[in-house]
């Protein structure tokens, strides 16, 4: 049996390919949320970053490739667990008993497909901007001149919305409880978790999955309470522009 | 003291099942769970009616025939006992107690609370031994074994194949099952020369059987009677990984290709 | 019918040497012709069943239990013995074979007994090798153990579970081989008859207990591995389901049956706690290290132990046997134990208990070395009981835990019936009339690893072509025998439960057959169990049907056998006029309560030899000869 075959035909190559790519994934989402930490920051600062990312072209795309490829073998993957772990057991108990699964192992599925839909709106929403089009208008001018999509100021306009807000703000929290169980799921179904550090990848993995919600939650609220803002014209500016396009008849 | 039983009673494996209600007896605290079902099937064939059909042998909690999910529980609610360790004082005067089979469709219900667990013994056959011919074994001190090696090996080889793991397994799951008997064996020296066949195939037979996959949730080691740890599923995890890339980058001898 | 051993001449040493050169062998290419059922899969069985695939034979082994993993080997805890001499401490395997007769009060045979302690080296390396996990010391050596009635240490040991990872042992082979094709298993079903053809074991008759169907299964030799038959007494340490049914349906078509009154009662077991008790647990005997045995002075004291003055006490074994006081041996303290509760001064609910007193041993070692010496047999009494043996005495008394007896067997096991083969604690072989600890995982393993596959070619080498279709008319007979017995239990339609009449017999055999044996009770059990025994088989009461599981239908099978074995027992006690280990007869003792042996007229195998139905069984004797022992009073003094 090649090394293919056993990932994708065995019960434990299927958790491996989970395990793998979940690791991907949270290097990813981490990564991601230090990137959107330089909100904090000048705009200048996201921005140019924002611009660097876009300007990696076809290396962009095949970073874009990876994950997608990976985000399809998680939910590929999971999909066909929960299939054959159905069928294992068709019967249910009538009294249902949970001993030491933690309410996130149990409640994988459930979080794991919300976070999903969230990803394709904050994909719509920021990435394609089909939700919000006037995002396209936004740009900013670079110290070097050179004129790029205001990163910034989107994220400003959007989480200035009370209700994206919370709508993000719950998915992250479930994101984050997803990571709580898969991250050290994960040391298990590729064989590295052991007696001897269990119990610290557990406070680890409990610890890791509080800073990403904390990190995650502190942009939203910052916008919401107002300690991250762009001037009022800013945004006002763009909202004439884009009424001005949708007012020309051949816009 | 007395208890109802509300109690899974199923004719055949073909034949649709249900629950039934009985009334006990006056009990004794000290009865085992197993005793109140003895007595309880007493009254029922002096009634005429077929007695409930459960499995149980050796009642000392070794043998792992004595099976049940007792109010939803495999072997009942103390931890590291099995059925037949379970005593009446675990429960008051006037509880409903629900009596269920263990449920996974590898093992199908004989009858009433008797399943067949026939697939943990074909994933045996498919590794769980060490190759040795009656006769041709070396003296026993020729290999020496550190006294942490054999204690790790006899921890994982306490398992009594009673299949609660798998009863309680969101999944259904037999991972600790066979991490176990991989773990005592890939462990020992003993074991070594057919290490990465044993696991490769013991979790194929596995899978070939219809068990569920492991989420990781280890439901399983909190009902084991013998209170075997998910470490040996991680340990059959890190096995599996590492035989899989060694048969696959391995060269092969020539015997293998033909 | 003379009864031949067929034991080798030449020097004892030799003997099993000379046996193996004289056999007859069976070619390589022959061995797959034949068919071996083998019955039973626990130690002796499964170990059989593995090796005897190993050597080329086309084995079909058979249980009925869900897997071969059950057998009841696996309960036992203490260790297996083997003359390795490891600790240097002056084993060898004289020594061991030594102990192991005299352990058997003189009542076993020299030579096969020579055998087991020469293979038990063999044991513990096959075991090793196969991955048991023996307990070791920190250099990665093999540790020992000492045991009851040996000076040396000897037993090999994983944890508290030898028995468990043993027959694990033996599993693994047997499941090897399965895996291969070479054994076919047969879980799920039991042995109801054997099949006799011109005078030679060829077949079994069993049912497939999840589908109730009945089938025939023809071999060259048919091998019985299907451990004892303590539980014709109904309570004991046995599991609830072992049972004589083969080796008894076997005893019925031929094979003679030797000493069924060897029957060992050991001292230290939880007592019955009420009339719904359906089991024994064995608490290890070391706790008589430490533990003070006694029981009320008064007749029906019912004060709490605590509440009970020192001078209120009756230290009964140390003001008996002040030498060896709580450390007397097990057959002395359990008679002892059985007379002050004859006397009314049992303790516990029922009156049927002893206190086993830590008290003393924990005010001058302290909890903690106590708990630490037997915590978790502390902890097993708690579990069982509700009490905490810390604060309060533990209560034990003695049960049934072993039977010497079985069928009987030459020196190459096999039974008078030429074919039958019968291993383990099924056959009479080794033990005498008491089994020494540690010496039954021994026994078992040595006759499925080592012995029967030397012994079973002497008999099949003649007998190529010999083995008779299922179509025979024996086949028939038999069948039709087997389904009559059937339907007449689920036709019969009685008022009592299997249950019942088992818990009846149990109790008759423990009053009159017991620890303690007399002429009276026994003549008087011999009246009371045909008439039992009739009411049985009028009044059961079997619910359910036949074409599927039905556990009262199984049981009435496995009762109506105890019924029979029953009687043979107390027949068989109330020949052996003497005291010898396991069987005391109260009229045969020493002034001061000993065992008292007379060797002049019972040093020989009583082997009964079945006449039909109702018809008193003929007794068959083979003479013990001593060549390499002198035969001496066992001295506890």
């Amino acid at each position: 049996m090649n090394i293919v075959t056993a990932l994708l035909k065995t019960s434990i190559g299927k958790k491996i390919i989970m395990a793998l790519t979940g690791a991907v994934l949270i290097g990813f989402i981490i990564g991601h949320l230090v990137g959107n930490l330089q909100i904090f920051s000048d705009p200048e600062k996201i921005n140019a970053y924002a611009h660097f990312l876009q300007g990696l072209g076809p290396a962009l795309w095949l970073i874009r490739l990876f994950l997608l490829l990976c985000v399809g073998l998680h939910i590929w993957m999971a999909v066909l667990l929960w299939c054959e772990n159905k069928k294992a057991r068709s019967q249910s108990y009538t009294a249902s008993h949970t001993i030491q699964a933690s309410y996130a192992s149990r409640t994988m599925k459930y979080s794991g497909f919300i976070v999903l839909a969230f990803i394709l709106y904050h994909l719509a929403h920021f990435t394609v901007k089909a939700t919000n089009p006037e995002y396209n208008e936004m740009m900013w001018t670079l110290a070097d001149g050179t004129v790029v999509p205001d990163v910034h100021l989107m994220m400003v306009a959007g989480f200035s919305s009370l209700t994206v807000s919370l709508f993000y703000l719950i998915s992250v929290g479930l994101l984050s409880f997803h990571l709580s169980h898969g991250f050290q799921s994960m040391f298990q179904s590729v064989g590295l978790r052991t007696e001897t550090w269990g119990r610290a990848l557990k406070v680890i993995s409990i610890v890791l999955s509080l800073a990403y919600f904390a990190g995650n939650a502190v942009i939203p609220l910052s916008v919401l309470t107002g300690k991250v803002s762009r001037p009022d014209s800013s945004i006002e500016a763009v909202a004439e522009s884009v009424s001005s396009h949708l007012n020309t008849p051949s816009g | 003291m007395k208890v109802k039983i509300k109690v899974w009673r199923q004719k055949n494996q073909e034949s649709k099942g249900g629950f039934k209600v009985y009334d006990s007896p006056e009990l004794n605290s000290n009865m085992s769970f197993l005793e109140m079902l003895d007595v309880i099937n007493e009254d029922l064939t002096d009634q005429g009616e077929e007695p409930i059909a459960f499995d149980h042998d050796c009642r000392e909690g070794i043998c792992g025939t004595c099976s049940l999910v007792i109010d939803g529980k495999p072997h009942g609610p103390h931890q590291g006992v099995a059925t037949c360790q379970t005593y009446m004082r675990s429960f008051e005067d006037g509880d409903i107690i629900t009596v269920e089979p263990f449920r996974a469709d590898p093992f199908p219900i004989i009858k009433d609370l008797v399943v067949n667990r026939k697939p943990f013994d074909k994933i045996i056959q498919a590794g769980g031994f060490v190759t040795v011919r009656t006769g041709s074994a070396p003296d026993a001190n020729a290999i020496p074994i550190s006294k942490e090696v054999a204690d790790t090996a006899m921890d994982a080889a306490a398992c009594i194949g009673c299949g609660a793991c798998v009863a309680a397994c969101k999944n259904a799951s037999a991972m600790l099952f066979v991490g176990a008997k991989v773990s005592q064996l890939n462990g020992l020296p003993q074991g070594q020369a057919e290490k990465d066949n044993r696991v490769l195939n013991m979790v194929a037979a596995m899978d070939e059987a219809g068990f569920g996959n492991c989420t990781n949730q280890y439901e399983c080691s909190a009902v084991c009677p013998k209170l075997i740890t998910h470490d040996f599923i991680s340990q059959l995890n890190r096995d599996f990984v590492a035989a899989t890339v060694r048969k696959s980058f391995k060269s092969k001898p020539s015997t293998a290709k033909l | 019918m003379k009864l031949d051993a067929k034991i080798p001449s030449g020097p004892l040493k030799e003997k099993w040497e000379k046996y193996i050169a004289d056999s007859k062998l069976v070619n390589p290419t022959n061995k797959r012709k034949y068919d071996i059922i083998v019955v039973g899969s626990g130690l002796a069985g499964g170990s059989a069943a593995a090796t005897l695939a190993e050597l080329g034979y086309r084995v079909k082994c058979i249980c009925f239990h869900d897997s071969p993993r059950r057998a009841h080997s696996i309960a036992a805890q203490g260790g297996v013995n083997a003359a390795k001499n490891y600790q240097n401490d002056g084993d060898s395997v004289y020594r061991l074979f030594y102990d192991t007769v005299k352990g058997g009060d003189f009542r076993s045979r020299e030579a096969n007994v020579y055998r087991l302690a020469q293979v038990s080296s063999n044991i513990i390396d096959q075991c090793a090798a196969q991955g048991v996990p023996f307990a070791r010391e920190y250099g990665g050596l093999l540790a020992n153990r000492s045991f009851g009635g040996a000076q040396v240490s000897r037993t090999f040991y994983a944890r508290g579970q030898t028995g468990q990872q043993l027959l694990l042992g033996a599993y693994s082979a047997l499941s090897r081989q399965i895996g291969l094709g070479t054994v076919e298993m047969l879980p799920y079903t039991e042995m109801l008859d054997l099949v006799v053809v011109d005078g030679h074991a060829k077949g079994i008759i069993t049912r497939n207990l999840v589908t109730g169907e009945i089938d025939r299964h023809a071999a060259d030799a048919v091998v019985l591995a299907t451990g004892g038959y303590g539980n014709v007494f109904n309570l004991s340490t046995y599991a609830r389901n072992s049972n004589a049914t083969a080796i008894w349906r076997a005893h019925k078509r031929g094979a003679c049956f030797a000493n069924p009154c060897y029957t060992q009662i050991h001292p230290t077991c939880i007592p019955v706690s009420g009339e719904y008790q359906s089991k024994l647990t064995l608490m290890s005997e070391s706790l008589r290290n430490d533990g003070r045995i006694w029981v009320p002075k008064k007749v029906g004291d019912k004060r709490a132990p605590g509440d009970i003055p020192e001078d209120e006490r009756d230290y009964y074994l140390e003001r008996k046997y002040p030498s060896f006081g709580n450390l007397a041996p097990r057959d002395i303290s359990s008679r002892a134990a059985k007379q002050v509760c004859d006397e009314g001064r049992g303790v516990g609910e029922t009156g049927l208990g002893v206190y086993l007193d830590f008290e003393d041993a924990i005010s001058r070692l302290g909890e903690s070395v106590i708990r630490e010496r037997y915590g978790n047999l502390f902890d097993i009494y708690k579990e069982i009981t509700n009490e905490n043996a810390y604060e309060v005495p533990m209560r034990i008394y003695p049960a049934v835990h072993y039977t010497m007896g079985g069928l009987w067997v030459d020196y190459g096991l096999m039974s008078n019936l030429p074919g039958l083969f019968v291993l383990g604690e099924a056959n009479f072989s080794d033990h005498g009339a008491n089994r020494l600890g540690a010496s039954a995982l021994m026994q078992g393993l040595a006759d499925g690893y080592f012995v029967l596959p030397n012994t079973i070619n002497n008999y099949l080498a003649g007998q190529l072509g010999n083995r008779p279709s299922t179509d025979h008319a024996s086949f028939d007979e038999v069948e039709d025998e087997v389904k009559e017995t059937i339907n007449h239990f689920l036709n019969n339609k009685g008022k009592r439960s299997v249950s019942s009449f088992h818990k009846e017999l149990g109790n008759l055999m423990w009053t009159y057959c017991g620890m303690g044996r007399t002429k009276e009770g026994l003549t008087k059990a011999l009246e009371l169990i045909p008439q039992l025994r009739e009411e049985f088989w009028k009044n059961v009461n079997i619910p359910g049907e036949e074409g599927e599981w039905n556990q009262s239908l199984e049981k009435a099978g496995r009762v109506a056998d105890f019924m029979e074995l029953g009687e043979l027992l107390c027949r068989d006690a109330l020949t052996r006029e003497e005291s010898c280990g396991g069987h005391f007869r109260e009229e045969h003792q020493t002034g001061d309560g000993e065992a008292l042996r007379h060797d002049d007229e019972f040093a020989s195998v009583f082997a009964w030899e079945y006449q039909g139905k109702g018809k008193t069984p003929l007794l068959n004797k083979e003479s013990l000869e001593y060549e390499n022992i002198q035969m001496a009073t066992r001295n506890y003094k």
